[in-house]
C-alpha cells in the first residue's frame, strides 16, 4: 500500500506548516504541501490546517483565510467526509468557515500564553483521536493569544449532549474557554479543531517535554487504513 | 520648490537646518567641502542621518577597533564586523549568523512599537546575510520593578516583542530581564537574532555591475520614524520626549514573515547580486552603503519609491524608517523571475534605479537632480571623534566603599527566600510565557535554561543532515560595570561563555550591545573606553572573536547616565545536540558537584543590592584562565555523557543556583558546606558551575576536572522534596516555587 497522503496548508502568515509536515513524515505518511491560492487539494487523504497568523490575523483570526481559493475546495470536501484537523489558527479558520460551531476570542488574561498544558481526550471516535484511550490525559503545548472558546448556550449544550467536545483543559484553563473546552469535532467526527499543538510534541529532543502529539498522526493513519 | 543641485549651486548662502537635524557646524562645513557647494535638502538629509552617532559610530569607532586589532585567530570567522551581521563556520558546511542590537530610546517613547520594531530590525539584518532567521532573544533592562513607569514600559515592551516575534514565527529562546532604578528613564531593549545558512551562500551588501537594477521591495514608505536615527537615537532625553512620539516606527510582522519567505526563495533562485535591509536611515543608508561597497555609483529615481502617504517630500522619503523594507541588486535578465517570486508572496517590489560606474550616487525628483554625492563620503567617511575621557570623580570613593561593613545575616534561609523573590532573581515566566518558544520545532533548550539551544539539521528544508546544534546566551551586569567597567565587560563575556558551556556547547563567537550614557560626558566616555578594552582583552584570552554588534549612547536623562551596561552574546556549537545538558537537577540520587573556587566577593552582588541597597567596592575577579578550563571540562564531560544536569553560578551565588536547580524539575537536594556558610552560599565569585553527576560516573568526572585543574567539590546528592543545607536550613521545593513565581505576577498582573 502506498503511504497515506496528508495535505498541509500554507496561507501567507502560516507558521507551523513545516512542523506539521515533519510530524506527518515521522509516522510514515507523506506530507503534501497545499498552497492557499490553488484551488487544488491534490487528491490528499486528509488535511492539516496548521497554526500561525494567516493574513496577519488582520480583521479577525481566520476571517480572511476562510475566503482563500483553497478553502473553496476544502469546505465541500470536509462536508463530504474528508478528514480535516485545524490546530490553533487552523481551528480559528475552521470556525470562521463554519465547519465547526462557535468562535475563538481573546484570552481572558489578555496575554498571549505559551505553556505545556495538560488536556484530557474526551472523545476517541474521531478520525484524529482513535489512537487515544477515552479519558486519557496528555500534555501538549498551547501558544496563542486568542484561544478562548465561546459559543451560544444552545450550541454549547448541543456540543456537550452530542459528545462533540473532544478535548478539555485539565489543571488550569489557559485562556478562559467555556467548559474548559480545548477542542471540538463536527457531527460526523471527520473535522476536529483544537487550540493545543500536537505537532510540537512529537520528538524527545525538541518542543514540549512530551511525545503525546504523535497519537493524532497515528490516529489518522489508522483511520485511513480502515476507511 | 524642489531644492535641486542646480539651485544649491546658485544659492550658496541659503541657510540650511543642519543643527535641527543634529549636525554640528564643523560637520556641516565638511559636507560643503566634500560637495564644493552647499548640500541640497535631500543631501543634508542623507549626511545628517548617515553621520549621526547611531549610524556612523563616530564616538566609538576609535575604541571599537580593538575588537579587530586584538581579535584572536579564529578559523570559524567567515564574515567579521562591518557587515549587517557576522558569520561563523559551525561545521558540516553550515554557517550561523547572529547579532544583537539596541532599540532603547524608541522603547521608552512607545514601548510596544519600539520593542516590536527592534525585533523586526535585527531579523532583517540576519536575512540580509542570506540566512534563514531561526530564533530571537531579548536582553531587557527596566527601572525599579515597583516604579509606576515600569508598569507602563515593561508590559508594553513584552507585548511588542511577543506580538512581533510570535507573528513572525521565530522562537524566543532566552534573554534577560533586569530591574534597577538607573534604567527608569532609559529602559534597554536589546534584541538578538540568529540565522542559519550554507557556508557557500553568504550574501553581502554590495551593488556591483553597472546596469544591474536596484529593487526596493516589501512595505511601502510612510512618514514613520522620520528623523528617528538622528533625532531619537542620538539626542539625550529631556522633558519634551513625549513630543517625539511620531518618530517611532510602526511594525507589521505579517509583512516581515512574507519578506523572510520571499527572500529565501529569491536566494534559492539565485537572482540576488547584493542585498541590504532598510533600518535606521532607510533609503539613505541602503543606497549609500550598497553603492559604496559595489562598483561605486548608483542612479535612483525617488519618484518611483512606492509611498503610503503621497504627500511625502524627497527628504522625508530618504529619512523614513518605515519597517519591513529591503533593497536588492538584481541582474536585468533576472528581474522577471525576481518579480514573480515577490508576487507569489504578495510582496510589492519596484525597480527604483540602477548601478553605475560614475562613482556618484545620483537621485532625481520630478526630473531634477536633487542628490549628487560620492556615496562613500556618507557611508564610510563620517566624522571620527577622539572624545576626551577621564575616570569619574567619585569612582575611587565608590570602589573604597566595600561591602565589608554590611551586616551579614544570621538567618540564611530567610536570606535565600528574600533573594529568590526579589525582582531580578524571581521567575521570569510572566514574561517568557508570552513568547512562543516552540515554533519551527528546533528548540532543544529555552528559557529558563542557561542557554537557548537549537538543532540545525531541520532548520533548512532539504539541507544536508548534521547532528550539530548551536547554543546562545546573553549576559551583562550593569552594577559590576559601574564598579569597574573593564572587569564588568569581562564578567559579562565570562558569564555568557559559561552559560553556553554548561549546556555542553563550545563557545565560538561573540556579539555585543554596548549601552552607555552620553559620549560627550568624559566620565561616561571613560566607562565606554574601559569596557571596550576589557571586552577586547577578554575575547583575545578566551579565543572568541567579536563578530559584530551595536553601540547605544545617550542612555541618560538630564545629566544622569545609566550604569554602563555592556550586554554580551556568545554563540557556541555542540557536536551532537542530543548530548545537550539540561539545566538543573533532573533525577534523584545524583551527586551534586560544585566546580570552581569561592572567595569572599560581594561587591555589586545581588545580596548587597537586595538586602542593603548597597553598591560599592569591586566586582568579583574575572579569572579568564579559570573560565576557559571550566568550559573545557564542561564541554568534554557533556560529550562523554557524564553530566545529567548543570547550572552556572552567577547572581545570588550558590544559594540561587541550588534553588533554581531544584525548581527546574521539582527535584530536591541535600548538600553540606565547609567554610563560612554565608560566603559559600551567596558570594558571586566567577568561573563556577554546579553539575549533577551519576554516582558511577563521578570518578571519571573528577579525574577530568583534575586534569584541567578545575576545583571540584562534592556537595551532596539530589532527591527528596526539599533543598536541605545540612546543619543550616531546609526549604521545601514548593515553598521555593511559591516565592520564586509570585513576584512578577503580583507586580504586573
Amino acid at each position: 500500500m502506498s503511504a497515506a497522503r496528508v495535505g498541509v496548508v500554507t496561507f501567507p502568515g502560516t507558521l507551523d506548516d513545516q512542523d506539521a509536515a515533519r510530524a506527518v513524515r515521522l509516522v510514515g505518511a507523506q506530507a503534501v504541501p497545499l498552497w492557499h491560492a490553488d484551488r487544488d487539494l491534490k487528491g490528499v487523504d486528509a488535511v492539516f490546517l496548521p497554526g500561525g497568523f494567516s493574513y496577519g490575523d488582520y480583521l479577525r483570526c481566520g476571517a480572511i483565510s476562510r475566503f482563500a481559493p483553497l478553502m473553496e475546495e476544502l469546505v465541500p470536501a470536509a462536508q463530504a467526509g474528508l478528514p480535516v484537523i485545524g490546530t490553533c489558527n487552523g481551528f480559528q479558520i475552521l470556525c470562521e468557515a463554519h465547519l465547526l460551531p462557535g468562535a475563538l476570542v481573546r484570552n481572558a488574561s489578555l496575554h498571549y500564553v505559551c505553556r505545556d498544558q495538560k488536556i484530557r481526550v474526551e472523545q476517541t471516535a474521531t478520525a484524529w483521536t482513535n489512537s487515544f484511550a477515552s479519558g486519557q490525559e496528555i500534555v501538549l503545548p498551547v501558544k496563542h493569544g486568542e484561544g478562548r472558546y465561546v459559543a451560544s448556550a444552545d450550541t454549547l449544550a448541543a456540543l456537550e449532549a452530542g459528545g462533540h467536545v473532544v478535548f478539555r483543559y485539565v489543571d488550569g484553563n489557559p485562556n478562559g474557554s467555556l467548559n474548559d473546552i480545548a477542542g471540538i469535532r463536527n457531527e460526523a467526527g471527520n473535522v476536529v479543531g483544537l487550540m493545543p499543538h500536537p505537532e510540537h510534541a512529537v520528538e524527545e529532543l525538541v518542543g514540549a517535554p512530551s511525545t503525546d502529539g504523535l497519537g493524532f498522526f497515528t490516529s489518522i493513519l489508522k483511520n485511513l487504513v480502515n476507511a | 520648490m524642489t531644492d535641486s543641485v542646480q539651485r544649491a549651486a546658485e544659492t550658496p548662502d541659503e541657510p540650511m537646518p543642519f543643527a535641527e537635524l543634529g549636525m554640528k557646524q564643523d560637520e556641516y562645513d565638511r559636507v560643503k567641502q566634500i560637495l564644493g557647494r552647499r548640500p541640497t535638502g535631500a543631501e543634508l538629509a542623507i549626511y545628517s542621518v548617515m553621520w549621526s552617532e547611531h549610524c556612523s559610530y563616530k564616538s566609538s569607532k576609535v575604541h571599537l577597533r580593538q575588537f579587530a586589532t586584538k581579535a584572536p585567530k579564529s578559523e570559524a570567522l567567515l564574515v567579521g564586523m562591518g557587515e549587517n551581521a557576522g558569520v561563523v563556520d559551525i561545521g558540516d558546511g553550515w554557517a550561523a549568523t547572529f547579532k544583537i542590537e539596541s532599540h532603547n530610546h524608541p522603547s521608552y517613547v512607545e514601548p510596544h512599537q519600539g520593542a516590536a520594531t527592534g525585533v523586526g530590525g535585527i531579523v532583517r539584518d540576519i536575512m540580509s546575510m542570506g540566512a534563514r532567521p531561526i530564533a530571537v532573544m531579548d536582553a531587557l533592562r527596566f527601572g525599579a520593578a515597583d516604579a509606576v513607569d515600569t508598569r507602563r514600559v515593561l508590559p508594553g515592551v513584552v507585548e511588542g516583542i511577543s506580538h512581533y516575534g510570535n507573528c513572525l514565527g521565530l522562537p524566543n529562546i532566552g534573554g534577560e530581564v533586569v530591574f534597577d532604578p538607573c534604567y527608569i528613564g532609559n529602559p534597554l531593549v536589546n534584541a538578538l537574532c540568529v540565522g542559519l545558512l550554507r557556508k557557500d551562500q553568504i550574501k553581502l551588501a554590495t551593488a556591483p555591475g553597472p546596469g544591474n537594477k536596484v529593487v526596493l521591495f516589501g512595505a511601502s514608505t510612510g512618514p514613520d520614524g522620520i528623523g528617528g536615527a538622528s533625532v531619537l537615537a542620538s539626542a539625550t532625553f529631556e522633558d519634551e520626549s513625549q513630543a517625539k512620539r511620531p518618530a517611532v516606527q510602526v511594525g507589521d510582522p505579517f509583512m516581515e514573515k512574507l519578506l523572510i519567505e520571499c527572500c529565501l526563495e529569491l536566494y534559492a533562485a539565485d537572482v540576488v547580486v547584493g542585498i541590504q535591509d532598510l533600518g535606521a536611515a532607510g533609503v539613505s543608508c541602503a543606497t549609500t552603503e550598497l553603492a559604496a561597497k559595489g562598483t561605486g555609483g548608483m542612479d535612483v529615481d525617488l519618484n518611483l519609491v512606492p509611498l503610503r502617504d503621497p504627500s511625502l517630500r524627497p527628504e522625508e522619503i530618504l529619512m523614513s524608517e518605515s519597517q519591513e523594507r529591503m533593497m536588492a541588486v538584481v541582474r536585468p535578465d533576472d528581474i522577471p523571475a525576481f518579480m514573480a517570486i515577490c508576487a507569489k508572496w504578495d510582496v510589492p517590489a519596484t525597480v527604483i534605479g540602477e548601478v553605475t560606474d560614475t562613482g556618484r550616487l545620483v537621485m532625481t525628483w520630478d526630473g531634477e537632480v536633487i542628490v549628487d554625492i560620492p556615496p562613500g563620503t556618507a557611508a564610510d567617511e563620517g566624522p571620527v571623534y577622539e572624545r576626551p575621557f577621564h575616570e569619574p570623580a567619585g569612582q575611587a570613593a565608590l570602589n573604597a566603599d566595600t561591602p565589608d561593613h554590611l551586616e551579614r545575616p544570621a538567618d540564611l534561609r530567610e536570606t535565600l527566600l528574600k533573594l529568590l523573590g526579589s525582582p531580578n532573581l524571581a521567575s521570569k515566566e510572566w514574561v517568557t510565557s508570552q513568547y512562543d518558544r516552540y515554533v519551527r520545532s528546533n528548540t532543544v533548550l529555552a528559557q529558563p535554561a542557561d542557554s537557548g539551544m537549537l538543532r540545525i539539521s531541520e532548520a533548512i528544508a532539504g539541507a544536508e543532515p548534521t547532528t550539530r546544534g548551536i547554543a546562545l546566551s546573553t549576559d551583562g551586569n550593569g552594577r559590576y560595570a559601574r564598579l569597574d567597567p573593564y572587569a564588568g565587560a569581562q564578567l559579562a563575556l565570562a558569564e555568557a561563555y559559561r552559560n553556553v558551556a554548561v549546556t555542553g556547547a563550545k563557545p565560538l563567537a561573540v556579539t555585543n550591545c554596548l549601552n552607555f550614557g552620553s559620549p560627550e560626558d568624559p566620565e561616561v566616555m571613560w566607562q565606554f573606553a574601559e569596557a571596550v578594552r576589557g571586552l577586547a582583552d577578554a575575547c583575545k584570552t578566551l579565543g572568541v572573536p567579536v563578530t559584530g554588534g551595536n553601540v547605544s549612547f545617550y542612555n541618560q536623562t538630564g545629566s544622569t547616565a545609566i550604569h554602563p551596561t555592556p550586554v554580551v552574546g556568545v554563540l557556541g556549537v555542540i557536536d551532537d545536540v542530543a548530548k545537550r545538558v539540561p539545566t538543573g537537577f533532573t533525577a534523584e540520587g545524583l551527586r551534586v558537584v560544585l566546580l570552581g573556587d569561592t572567595h569572599d566577593e560581594f561587591g555589586g552582588s545581588e545580596w548587597a543590592h537586595v538586602v542593603h541597597g548597597h553598591l560599592g567596592g569591586l566586582p568579583p575577579r574575572a579569572d579568564l584562565e579559570a573560565e576557559q578550563a571550566l568550559s573545557t571540562v564542561l564541554v568534554e564531560a557533556a560529550a562523554r555523557g557524564l553530566l545529567e544536569g548543570s547550572h552556572d553560578l552567577s547572581d545570588g551565588g550558590l544559594a540561587l543556583a541550588l534553588a533554581e536547580s531544584c525548581l527546574a524539575q521539582g527535584v530536591g537536594a541535600s548538600v553540606e558546606l565547609c567554610g563560612d556558610a554565608f560566603t559559600e552560599l551567596f558570594s558571586e565569585s566567577a568561573a563556577r558551575a554546579l553539575v549533577a553527576v551519576r554516582p558511577e560516573a563521578y570518578d571519571e568526572f573528577a579525574a577530568l576536572c583534575a586534569r584541567h585543574d578545575v576545583p571540584c567539590y562534592g556537595l551532596g546528592v539530589t532527591g527528596g522534596a526539599s533543598l536541605v543545607v545540612k546543619d543550616r536550613f531546609e526549604v521545601p521545593v514548593e515553598e521555593l516555587r511559591a516565592k520564586h513565581t509570585a513576584t512578577l505576577p503580583a507586580l504586573f498582573g
